[in-house]
């Protein structure tokens, strides 16, 4: 993901690097390239614009002037503002203090509202909850079927809503809150019927399911693929619905991801998760800072850290370091042990964890 | 068609974009009335093409023209010129005839299927659907109900089944029957995905090697709202299943689907049809007189 935009900005950094001291002259032209850059990306020309300024005011600082090392200063304070854009610090989703949580998905059609429903059901199994599935989609040819046979997959439980019941949602909201509290669910995704957000009367429908559920998270889901009107639907949900969240689907091709950078800066909604496939455990937590450190070929080991902790048994790991030591160290140890790094993903895949490895990443292609 | 038709669709299509226009002609009229220096007048101008998602290739092109009034003028006729460049009429007029949908995850495959059998429908003509996604819950479903509601016949297959032979027992049924014209839908899939994109081209070659010819038609839906994504999604569909022309679908909200346009210029690729609302009927085809005109009008 980023690829693109990553190779751009990359360059950006190195011709910095090259000049040493850093001007007006050579740190117009590095807005220069950083603007195109980004709106090659997709990313919103209002936060280019933003963008572009913060960093020429910030840059052109006496202070980085002054430094021994100014272009490592300015890569620097791209890589904050870049973060900055991106949302800061990473924000968990909240759980409600009283059960049940409500968790309301809402988006335009196509985005990935119901697998990212799957997905976040998973999740959140994995954090000892009990969730509920429910979709009040009942627009799209057989949206109801869908999120039946994903719940069906993850043996969870599904709410079925039928079009007649929703001719009264308030009675058949307040009937699903009760099933909800009566069978000790703990938390209730809510998956909606994908709309364009220039439909007004389906906007309605969906303040209307807000009101009444008053879910602790109003999660907007978009489309990475999206190119400049990803701000202004975005925009719209979040002026009529109110949104807490966003996560960001289909990241797992080479979208340039611009849509992302917008839709946190435009709406001021933090992006929770990314979807990077299209099984149930394909969904990534975000953190602002290392994808702004990954954008610009600094590194993130510590997603890459994280990630082999998971795949990697402890146990298994003292043990085959000390079979290592007592070279007891058989090719059934050692079958294991590719195994593993299998499961790490692509070599290209670790390697964009690390910094400096750009020039590499085409490796499994040659 | 005949000319009240024509006109009808012309103000159809004249409605449905009406969104875009606005936001489209209000800047352009800034621009042109505003009395600016050229130089100035283009920036504005990269500035309103950039939002509508057209590409940079193409944003370099429309610096040719020579006086601020000319600007309009020039693009219009460079934009008419780039889409119209190869015929956007389906070439899926005889039967039996094979019509294939792909297209990344939630671009709109199997609504505008929908579309396209009720359209081949109105014209009498016998179609049997293909439900060729085995992965995604409720895929199978979800054309199904289409089928019902437009009284097709469809071929359904179990899930995670290879969609190959899926499609290879919907041919035979297809040529048993006699039927007119078959239509595939495919799961969605990211571009990037080597295997899944070899499935696709294994499905072209099952329908290959048992109707000749066909199929005539590889569609390939993208989203209007979709951003510069779009050229590199069309470069490795067309690589892997030689896809004849894009279904631009969405197109009734505010985005432009300006990213089409370099499609059509770097891989000359016609856009065919265009979706512009849920139901079966919202669909129209594509003329790039009244795709420009709309959108300056």
């Amino acid at each position: 993901m980023f690829d693109q935009l990553s190779d751009r900005l990359q360059k950006v950094m190195k011709f910095l690097r090259g000049e040493g001291k850093v001007t007006e002259k050579n740190m117009a032209e590095a807005l220069k390239m950083i603007r195109l850059a980004l709106l090659e990306a997709d990313v919103n020309y209002k936060v280019v614009k933003d963008f572009e300024q913060k960093i020429k005011v910030k840059a052109l600082n006496q202070d980085v002037l002054d430094s021994l090392t100014p272009a490592q200063q300015v890569i620097k304070i791209v890589r904050d503002e870049l973060t900055e854009i991106l949302g800061g610090s990473d924000k968990p989703l909240t759980f409600s203090s009283a059960p049940p949580s409500i968790f309301m998905l809402v988006g335009l059609q196509g985005s990935g509202k119901t697998t990212t429903c799957g997905k976040l059901a998973k999740w959140a199994l994995g954090r000892g909850k009990n969730p509920l599935l429910v979709s009040f989609d009942m627009k799209r040819a057989a949206a109801q079927d869908q999120l039946r046979m994903i719940a069906g997959n993850l043996k969870l439980p599904f709410y079925e809503m039928t079009s007649s019941q929703m001719a009264a949602p308030e009675d058949a909201l307040s009937e699903l809150m009760k099933f909800t509290r009566n069978r000790g669910y703990d938390l209730l995704l809510v998956d909606t019927a994908g709309r364009l957000h220039v439909d007004e009367e389906l906007m309605d429908e969906l303040r209307l399911v807000k009101n009444i559920l008053n879910p602790v998270e109003v999660i907007y889901v978009g489309d990475s693929m999206t190119g400049q009107d990803a701000v202004k639907s975005a925009q719209a949900f979040a002026e009529k619905i109110g949104l807490t969240s966003v996560i960001l689907t289909k990241l797992d091709g080479d979208a340039r991801g611009g849509a992302a950078l917008s839709i946190v800066s435009v709406t001021g909604m933090p992006i929770k998760f990314v979807g990077v496939g299209e099984k149930f455990d394909k969904l990534d937590v975000f953190y602002p800072d290392r994808m702004a450190s990954r954008i610009l070929g600094l590194g993130d080991i510590l997603t890459l850290i994280e990630k082999a902790e998971q795949e990697a048994d402890q146990e298994e790991a003292e043990e085959l370091a000390r079979k290592i030591r007592k070279q007891e160290f058989t090719l059934e140890d050692f079958k294991k042990q590719l195994g593993h790094l299998k499961k790490m993903g692509s070599l290209s895949g670790v390697l964009s964890h690390l910094p400096g490895t750009g020039p590499f990443k085409n490796l499994d292609k040659v | 068609m005949g000319i009240y038709n024509l006109f009808n669709m012309l103000g159809n299509l004249r409605e449905k974009l009406a969104k875009t226009r606005l936001i489209f002609k209000q800047k352009f009229d800034e621009l042109l009335l505003s009395g600016k220096p050229r130089q100035e007048t283009l920036e504005e101008l990269a500035e309103t093409l950039i939002l509508s998602d057209v590409g940079m290739a193409i944003r370099q092109k429309t610096k040719k023209a020579e006086s601020s009034a000319g600007i309009e003028a020039a693009l219009k006729e460079e934009l008419i010129r780039i889409l119209s460049r190869f015929p956007s009429r389906l070439s899926l007029n005889a039967a039996p005839g094979v019509l294939m949908m792909v297209g990344v995850n939630g671009g709109g495959k199997t609504t505008s299927l929908a579309k396209l059998t009720h359209r081949f429908q109105e014209e009498g003509k016998r179609v049997l659907l293909v439900a060729a996604d085995t992965f995604r819950a409720a895929a199978q479903e979800q054309l199904a109900v289409w089928g019902k509601r437009l009284n097709a016949p469809i071929i359904k297959g179990q899930y995670g089944a290879d969609p190959a032979s899926v499609v290879f027992d919907a041919v035979q049924h297809f040529k048993s029957r006699q039927l007119d014209y078959m239509l595939v839908d495919t799961a969605g899939r990211i571009h990037t995905n080597t295997n899944l994109m070899n499935e696709l081209e294994k499905i072209k070659r099952v329908i290959a090697r048992e109707i000749e010819g066909a199929p005539q038609e590889i569609l390939l839906v993208l989203d209007a709202g979709i951003g510069q994504n779009a050229i590199i999604q069309a470069r490795e569909f067309l690589k892997f299943s030689g896809i004849t022309g894009i279904f631009l679908t969405k197109l009734d909200g505010t985005a432009k689907g300006g990213a089409v346009i370099s499609i059509a210029d770097e891989l000359g690729l016609p856009i065919k049809l265009i979706g512009t609302g849920e139901r079966e009927t919202d669909l129209l085809d594509f003329s790039a007189e009244q795709f420009v005109d709309a959108l300056f009008a």
